[in-house]
């Protein structure tokens, strides 16, 4: 497939910005609740604030070439920010606002990062403590969104945005050449942006995307789901993410809608439903999270209600899904089903804020494929893409119509897919990264000559229907004691639909039996606890409740058999486990920013755990260090039970057959 | 003491003014009781002043006197440069005085908004009959007041729950309710009565960096009782320190941590 360049009229995200301002100079382009009200900008208004910005970056001395730290939650004044340093010819690099400032010291340093826009006060510490800590860096002026106490602050090289910008408004006449030159002379492959990976593993990689790359896929996937001017996103996952930077700006310039920025992070449910976004991407955990709070409602609800409901969910679950593909449904059950619309689908979509949805998508983990249902079968679109930072977000995503729990969709258009002998899932598309920054042996190693990039996953197209599905990580997948094979993330998944689980780590590689750590999920768990009358004093003593870990013990021996109905996988089955005493946190190290599991560090880690689990105590003592949110490092002590799980053995399976 | 003109620069940058309100002398009496014994402080512009002692030490009455709750028999406050004569508690807040309770005393069926705004009351102008039909200059009143109450919403971070009754919220976020209904009268001096009690080690942390920040940001006085003696430490210009009704100490908590008498009151003596 031939790769197409970005249309030559349009060669950079200050290009769309123009054609924006130009073309729908009226529509909102971004709005944010701030003071219980929502402030908008219209295009026209949003251009001449980020020029502004980008002429008072210029009065600071921001050169061509430079790097620009943004960090902070999503406001729509740093999503300028990073507009504007593109004008400027600079390069946006926005940072995971929760990485501490030991993360945080080495991305600085590694980017040479000469400016950083912080959002508030807590990012401007952490950035001071960077500049007179005992690494490089490269940082020169700090720039600050919000003023709040600030005031003391030692101001030599310190500026509030606000300052920055009026600095530039006034000094337009100034700086106007100058800025005009620096955004003619932006070309498609001048840098974008630059994102860092998580990285499971070792260091983050800081990955180099041009114009092209999120222009192309910003139009393709624009296309793909027929996003226009007038669509509304709700911009609150994390910045730094590529999932973000392709929503809420590559999509955002390229259709010209509207970015949508909560008040503040725990107020997202309720700007969601203000909003009414018409185009929404959660991660799993998110859909759960709400599917959850509505369960545990409608246990509350009056028995009238609740009976409605069960009954309508119940019909939803059943043809709700086929009248969003546009499968043949009888008239019946159409009938029954807008009657249900009427008394429960619709008040449920309008209190979850979801009722304009025309698209939703959800990425980055496996979702339960109940949880999926229960979204679809309300009518709400919710689809399944599969991507990755390297590749401008989009590998494969399902098209309308071909929605599955199980799948992750057909290439995205544009994308060319291909499983290697090892059944490693190979791309190769117009939206590829164009390197590692500053690492040549890493982008050797991911992305061949030919432009293939081995994505890091195990995978097969589906006879027939030609989707993608992802079994686990490529370097996960291993092999037990006695060679069968382990897919720990297959098995994790399978616990983790279950709401009172909400994380997983599955033991086996080159052992003769598979193991397990659970957290359970405080949320689900404590209400259980409630209902029930179980008291508990800590997250801890809930988590080795005898009832707790029972439940759990009976989740367990539901996946065992569901695994041991997969002949290759059959080995996967839990035989022992626990329930940690702490949950794994991201500050501790042990799941990266967007929450995925490190193997190799909690092995390290919980070393005594893991031996306990394939010894025969049923108890183990165990100290862990933990670390605070403000930095500071405590220990937690505890006694974990470990219990036995029913497995179906291989032998009765056969007698079975 | 009496030097009023005196502005001292605290360590952070801060500006602590001249005397705002001076207690002279005080004796408080219930019937026969003595609450407090021949009193006398006085409260710094821009500072934040603790009350300390164990307990029944008379901390709570001596509040209450700041507050204009209680007229002392004996001894007299001065605000502002003017002596105080007995008064409404109204009239209390129309001087610039404002205070939250030890036992919350938030309007329980309310919105965290409505109960805010009940903090604006005093200073709202139209009259019953233009409230009610919200008309003309109620309409425009209302939207003023509501703007200054969005910003202390924003302030202490309380935007999540707006729109929520205040008898669902747990202990600590009802606390800091109660704090934004204070600082929603704007005042000049802001009385805390034993901010932290019942809290646990996190949400201390936050009602610390609170009270710290409206302390610098809008330059309010403030005096607080607390019995959390880490907090008063960290948080406080300047300590007073009372036992049995009495004042056995005064200064910066470095002078009152070393001072005998204190230790004695808290750590007990030993009698022969």
């Amino acid at each position: 497939m031939a790769i197409r360049t970005p249309d030559g009229e349009f060669p950079s995200i200050p290009a769309l910005l123009r054609r924006n301002a130009r073309d729908h100079g009226g529509l909102a382009a971004y709005r944010e609740k701030e003071f219980g009200i929502w402030q908008s900008w219209t295009w026209t208004g949003a251009e001449a604030e980020i020029r502004a910005m980008a002429m008072g970056f210029l009065a600071l001395g921001l050169a061509r070439g430079d790097h620009v730290a943004v960090i902070g939650r999503n406001r729509p004044a740093l999503y300028w920010s990073m507009v504007a340093a593109q004008m400027c010819g600079a390069v946006p690099v926005p940072l995971y606002q929760d990485a501490t400032g030991d993360e945080m010291a080495y991305v600085l340093d590694h980017c040479g990062a000469r400016f950083v826009v912080c959002g508030d006060q807590e990012q401007v510490d952490k950035v001071i403590e960077v500049q007179e800590g005992s690494g490089a860096h490269a940082i020169e002026q700090v720039v600050y969104l919000d003023k709040r106490g600030m005031r003391k602050y030692d101001h030599a090289r310190l500026n509030a945005l606000a300052d920055v910008v009026a600095e530039g408004r006034a000094a337009h006449h100034r700086f106007e050449a100058e800025l005009d030159a620096r955004i003619a002379g932006l070309d498609p492959d001048s840098t974008c942006v630059m994102l860092y990976t998580s990285g499971t593993t070792g260091r983050p990689k800081g990955v180099v995307l041009s114009n092209r790359n999120i222009i192309e896929t910003s139009r393709a996937s624009s296309e793909f789901d027929h996003l226009k001017a007038g669509d509304d996103v709700l911009a609150y996952l994390p910045m730094a993410w590529v999932g973000d930077f392709i929503f809420s700006v590559g999509q955002a310039m390229w259709t010209g809608f509207c970015v949508n920025c909560p008040e503040s992070d725990s107020t997202m449910m309720t700007d969601l439903r203000e909003i009414g976004p018409t185009y929404f991407f959660a991660p799993p955990r998110i859909f759960e999270t709400m599917l959850t709070s509505v369960m545990i409602r409608m246990e509350d609800a009056g028995p009238l209600k609740k009976r409605l409901f069960d009954h309508y969910m119940k019909l939803a679950r059943r043809v709700g899904p086929a009248i969003l593909d546009g499968k043949p449904v009888s008239g019946m059950d159409r009938l029954r089903y807008a009657l249900g619309n009427l008394a429960v689908f619709g008040p449920l979509k309008n209190t979850l804020g979801l009722t304009r949805i025309r698209v939703a998508y959800t990425a980055g983990e496996a979702i339960g494929p109940e949880i999926f249902d229960f979204y679809r079968a309300l009518g709400i679109n919710l689809k399944q893409l599969y991507g990755q930072t390297e590749a401008s977000v989009f590998i494969t995503q399902q098209p309308d119509g071909e929605v599955r729990s199980d799948t992750v969709g057909v290439p995205s258009p544009g994308v060319e897919v291909k499983i290697g002998d090892s059944g490693e899932v190979f791309y190769r598309s117009p939206g590829t990264f164009v390197e590692y920054y500053k690492n040549p042996e890493s982008t050797a190693s991911t992305k061949d000559p030919e432009g293939w990039v081995a994505t890091g996953d195990a995978g097969f197209f589906e006879e027939g229907t030609g989707h993608l599905r992802i079994i686990d990580r490529a370097k996960d997948v291993g092999k037990m004691a006695d060679g069968r094979l382990f897919a720990p993330k297959y098995v994790e998944n399978k616990l983790k639909f279950y709401p009172n689980i909400l994380e997983a780590v599955v033991f086996g590689a080159g052992r003769r039996m598979c193991t397990a750590f659970l957290n359970i999920d405080l949320t689900a768990v404590g209400n259980w606890a409630e209902r029930n009358n179980i008291s508990y004093a800590s997250y801890q003593e809930l988590s080795q409740n005898p009832q707790v870990i029972a439940a759990l013990k009976a989740h367990v021996e539901e996946v065992n058999r569901s695994v041991a109905e997969d002949p290759m996988l059959a080995g996967c089955q839990i035989h022992r486990f626990l329930v940690l005493h702490k949950e794994l946190d991201a500050d501790d190290g042990e799941l990266t920013r967007t929450r995925k599991v490190r193997r190799k560090i909690i092995e390290q880690k919980f070393a005594d755990l893991i031996e306990a689990l394939y010894g025969g105590a049923d108890k183990i003592y165990t100290e862990t260090e933990v670390t605070y949110e403000d930095g500071r490092k405590g220990a937690i002590k505890a006694t974990l039970t470990i219990t036995d799980a029913d497995t179906v053995p291989r032998t009765q399976r056969m007698a079975a057959e | 003491m009496n030097d009023m003109s005196q502005a001292a620069p605290t360590a952070d940058g801060r500006k602590i003014g001249g005397v705002l309100m001076e207690m002279k002398n005080i004796t408080l009496r219930f019937g026969g009781v003595k609450a407090i014994t021949d009193i006398s402080f006085d409260i710094r512009e821009g500072e934040i002043r603790a009350i300390i002692g164990p307990n029944g030490a008379g901390k709570s009455s001596m509040l209450n006197v700041i507050s204009g709750f209680y007229t002392p028999q004996e001894g007299e406050v001065w605000f502002r440069g003017q002596r105080r004569q007995p008064m409404k508690p109204y009239e209390v807040a129309r001087q610039g005085i404002a205070r939250t309770f030890q036992n919350i005393a938030l309007f329980d069926g309310m919105t965290v908004l409505d109960n805010i705004m009940t903090g604006r009351l005093t200073m709202m102008k139209s009259g019953l009959l233009a409230q009610a039909l919200w008309w003309g200059r109620a309409e425009a009143e209302e939207v003023a007041h509501r703007a200054q109450v969005e910003k202390i919403i924003d302030f202490l971070e309380i935007q999540a729950i707006r729109k929520t009754p205040v008898g669902r919220l747990p202990y600590g976020l009802k606390k800091r309710v109660e704090l934004a209904r204070a600082l929603a009268a704007e005042p000049k001096l802001l009385l805390l009565d034993e901010p932290m009690a019942g809290m646990n080690v996190e949400e201390k942390e936050d009602m610390s960096r609170f009270i710290l920040d409206v302390n610098d940001e809008f330059g309010t006085t403030i005096a607080l009782i607390e019995h959390d003696m880490g907090v008063v430490m960290d948080l406080s210009d300047r300590v007073v320190v009372m036992d049995y009704g009495k004042k056995i100490g005064d200064g910066t908590p470095a002078e009152v941590r070393a001072n005998q008498d204190v230790i004695d009151a808290y750590l007990g003596v030993a009698h022969d």
